[in-house]
């Protein structure tokens, strides 16, 4: 695991400050990190410790008010907006927590409309679309609206639309936050056979224990900083310390349900 | 830590500048968006339909008196202005009165007001649907264009069917004021004029109200146009 890999993306030095009514937050106090192409990266924190900051900074969703991000060596802060959409477009594919599909398009136009963007003419991006949906398991219903289907049917129309035009990278706020314990399990089980057979490197933040298995290496965030990196063979010794981490994570007041609370 | 640039020979520096919708499928979005919202639009479109009648009634009126006037000559004139009509027997041309003018001036102010009101709603409503299209790699221009054209189609059907439905109201109250003539004396060309006026208006003021809230709407960030769901 520690030959030479490909960095995808590098954060330097991320501080960023919200300023709420007169007083200034700081959410970020300083992150360095490193990312390699094809790792599966988990996000763990308490809400509140910078976490999702950390996730939006690195999805190029929000700018960081000091250092820098890098994706694939550019940094994004340099990018006009005209790059930005780009890079949204191609480079990356986003998993959102409550799905957040089209409402009034179908699964396969849900799919297709990134491909849209990117130019691809409507046969293909209607072959690609119903492949890609055929791959997340959803073959035969790609007629169907968004509230039409499960939960876990949403999400596997979203997996399959943040493939649309095969993003480097894959960023999933909290995939499973809105899906019950199996379902849950079998996003997972979709993202670590992403991960594996096409190498996109997925980066999750998540409350979710039960990432951690899949996960090559879990960055733990604490008070707008990373508390510690583990990787995945240190993480299998420390299994024993998992609850404590739980319950130290209930400690700072988090409200999300990880489905493994027993 | 960093390896300082290591890959820098790899950089992406050009990007390929290339992100389309096309027209037609904008257009195809755009209606589906009505049609999912579909007693909403009707709301707004009815708003339309009302504020445009009012002006293509308060127009054709006038045509109808014009043409009375030019057929009717004095006898005429003294009805039309019976009837409360500015009439200029030299200019052999009837005039809104002021206090009419004003009242056709506020319909459509207030239509226009509730237009941006619906409009703003229906973005509002819209937050997360357009910050996902953005995270997808939507430009704002994009944005933009798709309410707009939701805005012209609901423009274009409301005021179509307001403007016929006033010009029909006027040339019946016409006869039954001042008889078949007001028909046969009807400056045809004219009116058809003033129908297709009072239509354009009304599509001017629906791309008029939807144009602050589609900005607002374009120019969100997406993380915010998401969160604002949650």
């Amino acid at each position: 695991m520690n030959e030479e890999r490909r960095t995808i993306v590098r954060v330097v030095g991320v501080t960023k400050s919200f300023t709420m009514g007169k007083v200034e937050v700081m959410a970020l106090k300083g992150v360095d990190l490193e990312i390699f192409e094809g790792e599966y990266i988990s996000i763990m924190g308490p809400s509140g410790s910078g976490k999702s900051t950390l996730f939006n900074m690195i999805g190029g969703l929000d700018k960081p008010t000091e250092g820098k991000v890098f994706i694939d060596e550019v940094d994004i802060s340099q990018l006009d907006a005209y790059e930005l959409a780009w890079l949204r477009n191609r480079k990356i594919g986003y998993i959102f927590q409550t799905f957040n599909l089209i409402p009034v398009m179908s699964a396969l136009e849900n799919v297709t409309l990134p491909m849209t963007f990117a130019g691809m003419n409507a046969d293909d991006a209607q072959d690609k679309g119903i492949e890609l949906l055929k791959l997340v398991g959803l073959g035969e219903r790609f007629q169907h609206k968004p509230l039409e289907l499960s939960g876990g049917q949403q999400q596997r129309v979203a997996v399959a639309r943040s493939l649309a035009n095969d993003p480097a990278i894959i960023l999933a706020d909290e995939p499973t936050g809105n899906l019950d314990l199996s379902t849950g399990e079998e996003i997972i089980e979709l993202m670590q056979m992403l991960s594996e057979e096409r190498g996109v490197t997925i980066i999750s933040a998540t409350h979710d224990y039960k990432m951690l298995n899949v996960s090559d290496r879990v960055i733990w965030v604490r008070d707008g900083v990373v508390d510690r990196v583990e990787r995945r063979e240190e993480l299998d010794i420390s299994v024993g310390g998992i609850g404590e981490k739980l319950t130290g994570t209930k400690r700072n007041g988090s409200p999300e349900p990880t489905g493994e609370r027993g | 830590m960093t390896k300082q640039a290591a890959g820098a020979g790899k950089s992406k520096g050009r990007i390929d500048r290339l992100i389309t919708l096309s027209f037609a499928k904008s257009v195809e979005i755009s209606f589906k968006s009505l049609q999912v919202r579909f007693f909403r639009s009707m709301i707004t479109v009815s708003s339309l339909v009302l504020a445009v009648s009012f002006l293509a009634f308060v127009l054709v009126n006038l045509d109808v008196a014009g043409g009375l006037l030019v057929h009717g000559g004095r006898d005429a004139a003294t009805a039309l202005s019976a009837a409360g009509y500015d009439v200029d027997l030299a200019d052999g041309a009837v005039s809104m009165s002021a206090k009419e003018r004003w009242i056709v001036i506020l319909s459509l102010l207030v239509c226009t007001v509730g237009i941006v009101n619906a409009q703003l709603m229906s973005v509002t409503e819209r937050f997360s649907e357009i910050g996902v299209m953005k995270c997808l790699g939507a430009l704002d221009s994009m944005i933009l264009r798709l309410f707009l054209l939701e805005a012209a189609m609901q423009g274009l059907l409301g005021a179509s069917i307001g403007a016929v439905l006033g010009g029909l109201i006027s040339l019946l109250t016409g006869a039954v004021r001042f008889g078949l003539a007001a028909w046969a004396d009807l400056p045809w060309a004219g009116m058809l004029g003033s129908v297709g006026m009072a239509t354009l208006a009304g599509c001017l003021l629906s791309l008029l109200g939807v144009l602050y809230p589609a900005l607002v709407a374009a120019r969100m960030e997406p993380i915010n146009a998401i969160r604002a769901e949650h």
